[in-house]
């Protein structure tokens, strides 16, 4: 603390989308409350900082710092590490800084068929010289530096050290509130921290124990996605063959989208004790998945009613894994080296 | 590279039937290579896929799951799970780039321990010929180097405890 005496709060966006900030000023008129008692140090969306102001600080001069976002390119790393050692509580905030999230997704695939995906090969682009971005450029100024673009997201954890996270894509402003209380007690009322690594603002139970749809015995013989039926209002969407992430994850969220007839996506991760949280998924779904057969059934003819049924899961670890990727027991696909093919400029070989 | 490649495989067998099956293929005296570390679980069902992952991202080159023919299950019908799983299982370590050679799933009855045998001799071989999967290599070797790299101008990216 400085000589105001208030604490110092910065938040950072690595590879975001910035809803983690939205749902940061949606707790209401709580953010008076957190402007009364912090001091801000850094927050690139609503006020205007720089690096060289976060540079200027002594280390650990920010008491609480929140960093959504995953770790995609060389200057989320970089900013990452500053923001650690300029900071006494560095909190992964949101389901990117936590387990990867979308971002992570591309950790199925490579940097090059990422690259090409956003600059070469798309309807929508028109980029007839074929440009990609190229970490070094020589001109007539100078060299011009551009962040390199990883070929595996990483999660906070993964890159620094962090003293506690929050689930969820993003956030439940309630939940965001509720651990700001705790750490602003602690800051100026001396009251004690959560124990280090603990995950904050949300439940101990599955999604499906805060949801309020209805639910039976679960047997579906294929599965529907979104756009294909409509559900019947009321109704666990499981039973109606809709893949909802439910069962495998972690609530805090009030279980707000099978509220609204979609799914639960998944964002807030694992419950406590899974280490994988796709495959706690695709155990679930294996389970309720009603295709067997008799004694003395053709072997053969079960696998391949089985393999029909799998066909209606497009994507299964894109759908298992779309917030945890980069925490899953995998974590990437393997590519045998096909990202070494991308054209490298000399100063990075 | 002096030594030959010999792959780990991770079997996990069901106490009523496939285990069996290995016992009887060993008092039998029916050989199969020793690549394979058997694991009993009361039922194919209990196989949690996360075991497969855990073994695959431990250092293991395949796992093979086992359990009693469809219909055949001590417990009616765990084992058509096993198989939902399965079905599902290979098709998301497929999009990890993990061929569908390394786990496999076979039904063996109690009588079963020269086929099996067989097959888990038949297996051994296909992943002796794909190579070693060495996860923790493809975990530890993210295809991007070291922040300093980068950012060589940086002082506070080095140092750091990650």
């Amino acid at each position: 603390m400085n000589a105001n005496g208030k604490p110092k709060l910065a938040m950072y966006w690595a590879s975001a989308c910035g809803g983690c900030e939205i749902s940061t000023l949606n707790i209401g008129e709580h953010i008076l409350t957190v402007d009364a008692v912090f001091d801000l140090a850094f927050f690139p969306c609503i006020a205007d900082f720089k690096v060289k102001d976060v540079l200027g600080y002594p280390d650990g001069y920010i008491d609480l710092c929140l960093i959504n976002g995953a770790i995609r390119n060389s200057e989320n790393e970089e900013m990452v590490r500053l923001l650690r050692r300029k900071s006494k509580l560095l909190v992964a905030f949101g389901s990117c800084a936590y387990e990867g999230c979308i971002p992570a997704l591309s950790n199925l695939t490579t940097r090059d068929a990422t690259l090409r995906a956003a600059y070469l090969d798309n309807p929508s682009i028109d980029n007839p010289a074929g440009t990609l971005p190229q970490p070094h450029t020589a001109v007539p100024e100078g060299d011009l530096e551009i962040p390199f673009f990883y070929h595996t997201v990483k999660s906070l954890d993964q890159v620094v050290d962090v003293d506690y996270t929050i689930p969820g894509c993003p956030p439940e402003p309630h939940q965001i509130w509720a651990v700001l209380q705790v750490v602003v007690a602690a800051l100026t009322q001396g009251g004690s921290l959560p124990p280090k690594g603990v995950l904050l603002g949300a439940g101990s139970v599955a999604v499906c124990e805060e949801c309020a749809l209805a639910k039976h015995e679960k047997a579906v013989a294929r599965f529907y996605r979104p756009y294909q039926i409509r559900p019947e209002p009321g109704l666990c969407l499981l039973e109606q063959g809709l893949i909802c992430m439910g069962p495998a994850t972690l609530s805090g969220c009030g279980a707000l989208c099978p509220q609204v007839g979609m799914g639960c996506r998944g964002c807030y991760g694992p419950l406590p004790g899974a280490e994988d949280q796709g495959m706690r998924m695709l155990t679930a779904i294996a389970s309720i998945l009603d295709v067997s057969g008799r004694p003395g059934d053709n072997e053969l003819d079960l696998e391949r009613k089985v393999e029909a049924a799998a066909d209606t899961i497009v994507d299964p670890a894109g759908t298992f894994y779309r917030f945890s990727m980069a925490h899953s027991l995998l974590r990437r696909a393997r590519t045998d080296g096909v990202e070494a093919a991308v054209p490298q400029p000399a100063v990075w070989s | 590279m002096s030594e030959p490649f010999e792959p780990v495989i991770i079997g996990f067998t069901c106490n009523w039937c496939s285990y069996r099956a290995a016992d009887l293929a060993g008092t039998s005296r029916v050989k199969y290579p020793p690549n394979i570390r058997l694991i009993r679980l009361m039922c194919s069902g209990r196989l949690d896929p996360t075991f497969v992952l855990k073994a695959l991202a431990g250092g293991a080159d395949g796992v093979l799951i086992t359990g009693c023919h469809p219909g055949e299950c001590h417990y009616l019908e765990q084992n058509y799970k096993t198989l939902r799983r399965f079905t599902l299982l290979r098709r998301t370590l497929a999009q990890f780039g993990i061929e569908p050679e390394r786990v496999r799933l076979v039904w063996a009855s109690a009588a079963e321990g020269a086929r099996l045998a067989v097959e888990i001799g038949k297996m051994v071989e296909e992943v002796r010929a794909l190579g070693p999967l060495n996860w923790q290599g493809v975990i530890a070797d993210d295809g991007d180097p070291p922040i300093a790299i980068y950012h060589p101008q940086s002082e506070w990216v080095q140092g750091v405890a990650a």
